[in-house]
């Protein structure tokens, strides 16, 4: 399964990171990886500063451009996006 | 063209203008312009950087304005949202309706800047003399967006 992953706003910032393809197929993945909220705990199996930042309280996200709660499944293709809470206008 | 995306700046007038487009069925226009504060929490604000989600900020705008066009009758809405590096006093965003008449300029343009702040991703970053701060979704924004939830028009 590949998906395509953005990050927005502080963890961003904090992360140094923009965009990253990721194939959740490889060896290097739990096969459990089938929501959101399985993705950040992978993702924050990457050191202090992704167990910090991505910190459930603290961000938010959207599959296909649209916000979704952390029990939501990640299919193949998906694009997925991690973010801090909102602040336009 | 609805929905604009943009750096540059934006001139209210001709916005303004351009909403009602001469044809005499607007009766009225109403216009918000939000603004870079130079205070915040005490602190002097340096400058703000903002950034937003290109495609799903666009489709979140339009699905808040055709909310909004189907609550009210409109002639014509704008939303201008600048990104990117802005100083104080600029001119962040402009939510701008146009009505035969104006209780329902009134409430879709006030409808449409709740929203915007609370289901359109931008994210604000404040600058300081020494310090830099990512805004989050204020409390009194959510309320103010959940007053609408059970009003109709």
């Amino acid at each position: 399964m590949k998906i395509k992953l953005l990050y927005f706003g502080r963890p961003a910032d904090r992360l140094n990171i923009t965009h990253e393809l990721l194939d959740l197929s490889t060896a290097h993945f739990s096969a459990e990886v089938a929501t959101l909220a399985d993705l950040l705990v992978w993702l924050r199996l990457r050191g202090a500063a992704w167990k910090q930042e991505l910190a459930e309280q603290k961000i938010r996200c959207a599959i296909n451009q649209k916000f979704s709660h952390l029990n939501e499944e990640i299919k193949d293709g998906d694009e997925v996006a991690i973010f801090s809470p909102i602040s336009g206008g | 063209m609805r929905v604009s995306i943009q750096q540059h700046d934006f001139d209210l007038g001709t916005e303004l203008a351009a909403l009602h487009g001469n044809t005499g069925q607007a009766g009225a226009l109403v216009s918000f312009v939000g603004l870079v504060r130079d205070f915040s929490n005490g602190k002097q604000i340096e400058n703000i950087y903002l950034e937003h989600y290109p495609g799903m900020t666009e489709k979140a705008l339009n699905t808040i304005i055709d909310e909004a066009t189907s609550r009210w009758q409109l002639i014509n809405v704008r939303v201008i949202h600048r990104v990117g590096l802005l100083l104080p006093s600029e001119q962040i965003v402009l939510v701008a309706t146009a009505a035969s008449h104006r209780p329902a300029a009134f409430a879709a343009c006030e409808y449409i800047i709740d929203y915007l702040k609370t289901a359109a991703p931008f994210w604000k970053r404040e600058q300081t003399s020494n310090t830099t701060h990512w805004l989050e979704t204020r409390d009194s924004d959510e309320q103010r967006t959940a007053r609408w939830e059970n009003k109709t028009a």
